[in-house]
Order: C-alpha cells, then structure tokens, then sequence
C-alpha cells in the first residue's frame, strides 16, 4: 500500500452535518448495523470502506430513509441532519430525499432525455417558477457535475444513450439539481472504467465545495484519492473513524490494519 | 466410473472417440425428436386450416342470376312479389312447362326484397324496365359449385332433372354469374344461407369486446397496480394473489352461469345483449389483464424505482411518472391477448342468450345480437348445405380478427418497448 497517495487537503469545516447515534439497522432478525455513533461533518467528503457485506450500503441508506422501502428493515438509534432528528414523526421522507441526495452503484438514468433527467426532481418539488427558470437549474446542475460541454447539444436525447461515465455524471447533475445539501453516493465508480472513474473522482472533490458528500467505495486507493475523513465498517460495527491520512497511514484499530494491508477483505 | 477409467487413455485415444461418438448420437436423436415434434405441430396446424380454407372458399362466392325486372308506370305501390315471378318466367318462354314449374325456385327467396330495396334506393325505376343480378336459392348455388352430382338418381338429389335443365338455360344465355359474396359481411344472419352474413355477429362482438375492455382494462390496471405496488405483502395478499391465479384458470362456461344468475336473473338485464356479453368476458379478462400488469410492473427494474425515490419521488409518483409508462408495452400485449381469448370465447355467450336467431344487426350494445363464435355455433348447427361452407367461412374470418388482434399486440410492444 505504498502507492497510497494520500492529499494533504484541508477538510473544509468542523461543523457537523449529520450526527448518527446509536445506530441500529435489523433485515427481519439479521443485525446488519451494530450501535453506530459518527458525525458526518458539512464540505467534507466522508468515505466509508470496508469489507463488502459489512453494512456500507446500509447505513449509508440509513441517512436518506431509502431503507424504509424494504419491507423488513427496522432501523433503530437517532439520526440528526442540522439538528433535526430524520426519524422523526414530523418527517417526510420524499421531502428528506430532496435534501439528501443519492447516487447509486449502476448509473440509472430515466429512459427520458437528458433534460427530463435533470428537470424530473426541480418539477416534483415545484422548485422552478417557470421554463426559463427551470433551464437555468439544468444547466446549472449538469455544470456542475461537468456534463454541460457534452450534453449542452443533445439535450432533448435520451440519457440512457450516453456512455457510461456519462451516465453516471448525468446521475449526479440529477441528485444535485435538487439543491440537496448532502450527496450519498454507493460505489459511483464501482461501473465505470478507469478514465470516467478518474472524471468522477474529480467532480466529487469540486462539490465537496458546496455539499456534504458521503461516498461508499470498495477501493482504498479511491478512498484515499477523494476523502477527508474515512469510516471503517467491518461485520456491522463501525470499528474507526478519523482523517483520511491517520486512518490510512496510523490506524488504531488492529482490524482496520489488517484491511488496509490486504489480510482482511 | 467405468468411462473416467476409459478416458484417461487419452483424449485421442480409441475410447474418448467413441464417448465423443456417442454424445453426437444422442445429439442427433434429441435435435432429430425436436424437429419431429415441431413438424407434427405445423402439419396440424396446417390441416386445420387447410380443411377451413377448402371447405369455406366456397362461401366467398355466391351464384346470381341477371333479370330484366319491368315495372308497371304509374303504380306507386307495385308488387314486387309479381315483377320478380315475371322477370324469371319470361326467360323461360318456350320452354316445357316443368322448366317453368322450376323456374322461380332457381331465385332465392330474398331476391323480391333486394330489387324492392333497389328500387326504393333508385326511385325514377318505376315505370321502367332494368336488369339486376339476384343471387340464386342455396340448391342452385350448390349446383353451380359442383357440389351436387349430376350423376345420382333425381329422387335423391336436391334439385329436380327439370331444376338441372332449366338452371342449363340460364347458363347457356349467359345470365349466370358468381361474384363475391358480399352478403357474407353486409347481411345479418338470415334463414336462407344465400343471405345468411355475419355483419350481426361482427357488431355484437365489436359491441361486446368494447365494453369488456371499457370495464377490465381500467379496474385490471388498477388492480394490478393496487396489488404490486401499494399492498402490504402478508397472508391476505398471499390469498388474493391465489385466487386471481385460480381466477384465470377457471373454465369459461362456469362465468356464464355466473352472468346469467347475477346479471340476467338479479339485475335483469336484457338476454342476449352484447353489453351483457361484454360484461362476462370482462369477468374472464380481469385476471389476464391483472395478471399481465403484475408481470410488466415486475419487469421494471428497481434502479428506476430506486432512482425516482432517491431524488424524493413519493410511491405513487414513482408508479405513476415511471413505473406504469414503462410497463405499458406489456400491460398492452397481455391485454390484447386477453381480449383475443375473449373474442373467441363461446360457451358463456350461450348461456345468457347470444345464440338467439337474429335477422337485424344490433344498433346499440343493448340490443339482443349474436357474436362471431355464437354465430358459428349456429351455422353449424342448420341443416342447410349452404351453411356447411359459410360456418368454415365465419371461422376464417374469425381466425382473421384473431390474428389482426395478436399483429397489433406485436406491434405495440415493438413500437413502446424502451430499453433501460
Ligand atoms: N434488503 C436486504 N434484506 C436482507 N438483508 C440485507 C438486505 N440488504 C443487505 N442485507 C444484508 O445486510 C448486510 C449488509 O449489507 P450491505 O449494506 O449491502 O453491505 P455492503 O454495502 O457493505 O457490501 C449483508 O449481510 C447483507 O446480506
Ligand atoms: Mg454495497
């Protein structure tokens, strides 16, 4: 793990942005997430890694109530997001998701085009006044996910005609265009090839500006690429969490070692 | 164990070859038994048809006799009955009187209708003398299609040596004709096969595959959408799923008695309308309707579910902006094929009345009617010969809406199919 080159980035602020404790997360009987404490701080990319089955998708799910689709997850514990506790009763969760956005492992564009992606949430929460308005947002969303030069000609074509990697920033113009203010990623780049991975890598270290971007990767290079502050899930248990640089370079558990050396995962 | 000992000999070795050998063989036999199979299947097929088209081409074609009809001027009310006896007799002036003994049974016995209707069309007729062809009884129809043999004995044939002779004469003028057979689609159903046509038949089953899609299309999608999407999944749905799935495999003759307690008997509605019938077959098409849906909303791939949620979609905007537009190609075909099936359905039709004689087309759905497959049902059933040809020919064109139906199904799918 030599080739780990770790960025001596600043992480943008200390303030926190959603703050988990307690955390329980149960599939019907099975303990998927064990008793998780973590602050996810604002302007921050926050990784989580970790042996695959160890509850990354999870909990990250855990964040924007995606879990409450599947029938037999019961999640347990509290959740703030500013303060507000995301499970509570007064909550929606549609309006939740607006605020917390979410990017998934295969790109999945809607078989609409490229605007109708974009414009489908801003439409939903009636957050454009009119069709000039609206255009500005898509504009501005697929600006900011760097998709504008490639797709600016082709606007009315579907999006599932654009290439992978294309997608999958066509995905993130779509997250963003709800002015979400934290963006969850599961594995963005887990289908990509390794210059769209590398396109990717560098949009998320550019939102990182305006959001707070939670990323789940099975690659620690990646990890160590993208993040500030990295989260080591192993079997359930949320075993360290910290800088990206201590984490990698001077971990504390003996668990979070053995991955990173390659003896566990 | 025997062959891995054999085999180590060597992959070229006398004993791998004869493995080798024997795995072509039975390669052979399976791809020889498939396409045995398939040939059985295709020349059933085949003879099905075969034996409809060779019996029911015939009844595409239909013999007419030309006559001179003249109309006494000035009679505002003339008899037609009169001026049809006279435009046949009159081609039979000098003949031996048992020619014109026959001579009038060569006409079928619409024939003064069809020129009273002419005229009634072409006012400025009366007083005039003018030539139409009338098609000719269903004996002499047989006659002219060489159904019937000159050969057997007079007494037992259906035309008379004097019928034979004097449909000769006809000929030889030149008066005999075999046009298409347009009654076959502009007439209702008709005692006399030569008038007998399925335009009833076609509008009661057009009326009754209106309102059963009126009615299970709408409830089956909702249903379905109901069911998959919005239902909790626990012992109930569970048991309502079973008994959909029982639903669709109950036989058909069982909603018919179902229709003629609930809908005739409680609810009195009229015996014999097409709207009823639309109703029962609704009954049978709801489960293929609720089924099918079911299918093509499971198709969906949940990362567009996950993708519309994840961007704060609620449930039902994610059915109704994703979900159902994307599942619609299938919940169209499995609807076609429901209605198809329902096209074809008899047995239920029967039993609240769509097998009644009608001789008009039903203007409304409420109106009593037959269906394509009743009026089979009953063409098969009359002893006319002429209607051993024109059952054949109602399968046909039965067959015809079936595969015209099952074309727009495919072409929908290819049409709507988006690919994710
Ligand atoms: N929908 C589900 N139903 C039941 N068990 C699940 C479900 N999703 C995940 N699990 C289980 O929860 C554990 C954590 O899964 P996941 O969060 O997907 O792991 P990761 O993303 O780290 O690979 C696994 O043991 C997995 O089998
Ligand atoms: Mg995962």
């Amino acid at each position: 793990m030599e080739d780990l080159r770790l960025t001596e980035r600043l992480v943008g602020t200390d303030e926190v942005k959603i703050q988990a404790r307690g955390v329980n997360v149960y599939y019907g009987e099975s303990h998927a997430i064990k008793d998780v404490d973590v602050d996810i701080l604002d302007k921050t990319v926050t990784a989580f890694i970790g042996p695959s089955g160890c509850g990354k998708s999870t909990f990250l799910r855990c964040l924007n109530r995606m879990n409450d689709t599947i029938d037999n997850c019961r999640v347990t514990g509290s959740i703030r997001l500013d303060g507000q506790d995301i499970y509570d009763r007064s909550v929606d969760p549609v309006q939740l998701r607006a605020q917390v956005g979410m990017v998934f492992q295969k790109p999945n564009p809607f078989p609409k085009s490229i605007y109708d992606n974009v414009a489908y949430g801003p439409r939903i929460h009636g957050l454009a006044r009119s069709k000039a308005d609206l255009d500005e947002i898509v504009e501005k969303s697929l600006r900011r996910a760097a998709l504008w030069n490639e797709a600016k000609d082709r606007l009315d074509q579907p999006g599932t005609g654009l290439s992978g990697g294309q997608q999958q920033r066509l995905c993130i113009a779509r997250a963003i265009a709800t002015s979400p203010e934290v963006l969850l990623m599961d594995e963005p780049c887990s289908a990509l090839d390794p210059i769209a991975t590398a396109q990717v890598e560098e949009l998320i270290d550019e939102l990182r500006a305006n959001f707070s971007v939670v990323i789940v990767t099975h690659s620690m290079q990646q990890a160590a690429r993208v993040s500030q502050r990295t989260a080591f899930f192993h079997l359930g248990n949320l075993v360290e969490y910290g800088e990206t640089g201590q984490v990698f370079t001077n971990p504390r558990d003996p668990r979070t070692e053995s991955y990173i050396t390659g003896r566990i995962g | 164990m025997a062959d891995i000992d054999i085999a180590a000999g060597g992959w070229t070795s006398e004993a791998s070859r004869e493995n080798v050998r024997r795995r072509r063989r039975g390669e052979l036999w399976l791809k020889a038994a498939g396409l045995v199979a398939i040939t059985i299947a295709f020349a059933m097929l085949l003879t099905l048809l075969a034996s409809l088209v060779i019996t029911g081409f015939r009844a595409f074609t239909q013999t007419h006799v030309t006559l001179q009809v003249t109309l006494p001027p000035g009679d505002e009310t003339p008899s037609f009955r009169a001026a049809t006896r006279g435009a046949i007799e009159a081609l039979f002036e000098g003949a031996d009187e048992a020619q014109k003994r026959e001579a009038s049974r060569i006409l079928s016995s619409g024939a003064q209708y069809i020129i009273e209707s002419h005229v009634a069309a072409n006012p400025d007729l009366i007083g005039q003398t003018f030539s139409i062809r009338v098609p000719v009884s269903d004996p002499y129809d047989q006659l002219a299609k060489g159904l019937i043999d000159r050969e057997t004995p007079e007494a037992l044939r259906r035309v008379s040596d004097a019928g034979i002779a004097a449909f000769d004469r006809l000929s030889e003028a030149g008066l005999i004709s075999r046009p298409f057979n347009t009654a076959l689609f502009v007439n209702a159903d008709s005692r006399f096969p030569e008038l007998a046509g399925l335009k009833g038949a076609i509008i009661g089953s057009f009326y009754a595959l209106l309102t059963c899609f009126l009615i299970s299309f709408p409830i089956g999608i909702g249903a379905a959408i109901y069911l998959e999407e919005f239902a909790r999944k626990n012992r109930l749905s569970d048991f309502i799923e079973i008994n959909i799935n029982n639903l669709a495999a109950v036989p058909s003759v069982v909603f018919g008695l179902l229709a003629l307690a609930v809908f005739l008997n409680w609810f009195g509605l009229p015996r014999g309308a097409p709207f009823v019938g639309g109703l029962t077959l609704a009954l049978m098409t709801l489960p293929t309707i609720i089924i099918a849906t079911r299918a093509a909303l499971k198709a969906v791939p949940p990362s567009i579910r996950e993708a519309a949620l994840g961007v704060g979609a609620s449930k039902q905007q994610v059915v109704f902006h994703h979900v159902l537009p994307l599942a619609m190609p299938g919940i169209l075909t499995g609807t076609i094929i429901g209605l198809a099936q329902a096209l074809g359905e008899t047995a239920p039709l029967l039993l609240i009345g769509m097998n009644a004689f009608i001789t008009a087309a039903p203007s409304t759905p409420f109106d009593s009617a037959t269906a394509l497959p009743t009026q089979i049902f009953i063409w098969a059933d009359s002893p006319e010969r002429g209607f051993v040809s024109r059952t054949s020919a109602a399968i046909l064109v039965l067959l015809g809406f079936l595969v015209l139906m099952n074309a727009l199904a495919i072409y929908l799918r290819n049409r709507f199919e988006r690919r994710w």
